[in-house]
């Protein structure tokens, strides 16, 4: 399978009510696999909301068949891959941001946000705990890899990834945004853009991202939703603040071609980065 | 060099964007606020047009016997611009007895008790007209607590709240405000003459850059004077800052139990909608 054609769900969420969002979930699985789509990518909490504060215990999903929302998103996954953000509470009743990929009615993934941001506006750490592994995983597409806002801040993630084998890298946020100037979009658009612009370019990667839409008290969400190819260039773009379901296609034969003209992942010197960063870690 | 230009279409988009938001989920599509003829309440006014459309915002004049006749010819001709409803309700009979109740009342409480009536006069307006009381406050103000608390503070939501005030001038020209009222002087109209600048003692244009890389920019206050911003001007700044603060926070809850408002019991206002 050559061509993959991915959805992003750009949506709105009601804070905290997990049912009304899986109803949300499903009419829009149900408008993607009308488009045919292949695989459909949800932003960061989507059964929840983002800023769930004590919400954040009451919310949260032990995920497995028996669940009555992942049985239902189980179901809908027989024909389309789906990558869904909601609260997980594992089996020690820690709570953690994060997403699913779920495939032909299985739980193949689950990422667990590893970077909690807490300052400025933000205030995860004080709600969830902490992801402690990033690993990419084999889907009917090839190898991916799943990470959540900012966790791909630090560049170590989606390089993680990238070593792991991810050739398509999943992005999920909830970007409140900020930083209005002079400019026609705000500083957090532009900064989030030119980020996954630079993956997509330096892996020689596939990048989709989906980023939710509407406010929450004084916070806006702004979408802004893309994909880009491994040359780095922009495959596909919603509209900021728009609330939509947009589609692309993308050709992972792309892949041979790039990194046929420009080998960074063939020359990449991994025994060397282990060797500096055990000496950094051991001076340090 | 300090820029405080704003893209005011992405401006408006947030913003109008905010109140059909923030109305809609609890079930409100109509909006009011004290329309004064000044360039805040304008821009609240037309952006709560453009999100609401014209014939669900009411535009209400709360004139004082001294309020200049200027200022409400003004108001009506934003509100005849619009073609939003509007009501004018003078709150002279309201207020003046609690006025004389005390005699030579300072220039302060008198303008509080205005203030505080035309809050009332919004609220209950709000309930006959099944809207919400759309805040007027800009940035500028609510950082040095210029401001009454209770009185024009009062809202459901604040949209203008986080652009400066030499900002707000900007997205009023986009929005369409008339030039008069941009161009103004501020006043907050509780005695004959005031203006924002004389009685504040700086000019927003000045503050509004002070302020700017005090919050936004996160400048330390002995970078500001190294850039060139007096020390005394610096120090009353931080000062109106640090003791209004009080009017932009809910009163504190003394703790006593496991679990209290505010402290451990937190959630959005926008909670399950």
């Amino acid at each position: 399978m050559m061509k993959v054609k991915i959805a992003l769900a750009q949506f709105n969420t009601i804070l905290g009510d997990v049912n009304v969002n899986l109803n949300r979930h499903l009419e829009l699985i149900a408008e993607a696999r009308q488009q045919n789509t292949d695989l459909m990518i949800f932003p960061e909490l989507s059964l929840t909301g983002y800023a769930l504060l004590d919400l954040a215990v009451e919310t949260a999903i032990r995920p497995h068949q028996d669940d009555p929302v992942f049985n239902e998103l189980l179901s809908a996954s027989q024909d389309l891959d789906l990558m869904v953000g909601f609260v997980h509470e594992d089996r020690r009743h820690r709570f953690y941001i994060a997403s699913a990929y779920l495939a032909n009615g299985k739980i193949i993934h689950i990422h667990n946000k590893i970077y909690l941001p807490t300052y400025g506006m933000f205030d995860e750490g004080r709600y969830f705990a902490p992801g402690d592994s990033v690993r990419a995983f084999d889907t009917r597409f090839g190898r991916v890899g799943m990470l959540i806002c900012e966790d791909f801040w630090h560049a170590s993630l989606p390089y993680l990834l990238w070593l792991d084998g991810a050739d398509i890298l999943l992005f999920a946020s909830a970007s409140p945004g900020r930083g209005l100037n002079q400019a026609p979009r705000l500083s957090s658009s532009e900064w989030v853009e030119h980020t996954n612009r630079a993956y997509a370019g330096l892996f020689t990667n596939f990048v989709a991202h989906a980023n939710r839409v509407g406010y929450e008290d004084g916070l806006n969400f702004w979408g802004g939703s893309t994909i880009f190819d491994p040359n780095g260039d922009l495959i596909v773009r919603a509209q900021d603040f728009e609330q939509t379901l947009i589609t692309a296609e993308i050709d992972l034969n792309q892949l041979h071609r790039s990194r046929a003209r420009l080998p960074l992942l063939r020359d990449e010197r991994t025994i060397l980065v282990k060797r500096e960063l055990e000496r950094i870690l051991g001076e340090s | 060099m300090i820029d405080l230009t704003i893209n005011t279409e992405l401006a408006e988009k947030i913003l109008t964007g905010f109140i059909r938001s923030e109305l809609g989920r609890v079930g409100f599509k109509r909006a009011l606020m004290g329309v004064s003829g000044g360039i805040d309440s304008a821009v609240s006014l037309y952006l709560s047009a453009k999100a609401l459309g014209p014939e669900n915002v009411l535009a209400v004049r709360m004139p004082y016997k001294t309020s200049p006749k200027d200022t409400l010819d003004d108001a009506q001709e934003m509100i005849d611009d619009l073609g939003v409803q509007s009501i004018t309700i003078e709150i002279t009979e309201m207020v003046d007895p609690l006025i004389g109740y005390t005699k030579d009342i300072s220039k302060i409480r008198a303008g509080n008790i205005m203030a505080r009536m035309r809050m009332i006069v919004l609220y209950d307006q709000s309930v006959a007209f099944n809207g919400l009381v759309m805040g007027t406050s800009n940035k500028t103000e609510m950082l040095l607590g210029y401001t009454t608390v209770f009185g024009d503070s009062a809202a459901a939501i604040q949209p203008i709240g986080d652009l400066y005030k030499t900002q707000v001038r900007q997205l009023a020209r986009h929005l369409g405000v008339p030039e008069k009222v941009v161009s103004k002087a501020p006043s907050a109209d509780l005695w004959e003459g005031q203006t924002d600048e004389g009685e504040l003692g700086f000019r927003y244009a000045d503050v509004d850059q002070l302020l700017y890389l005090l919050v936004d920019q996160r400048y330390r206050p002995e970078t500001c004077i190294e850039e060139g911003f007096e020390q005394a001007f610096v120090e009353r700044v931080l000062k109106l800052m640090r003791q209004n603060h009080f009017k932009r926070v809910m009163p504190p809850i003394a703790k006593l139990s496991q679990r209290t408002i505010g402290y451990d019991f937190l959630y959005l206002r926008d909670w399950g909608t």
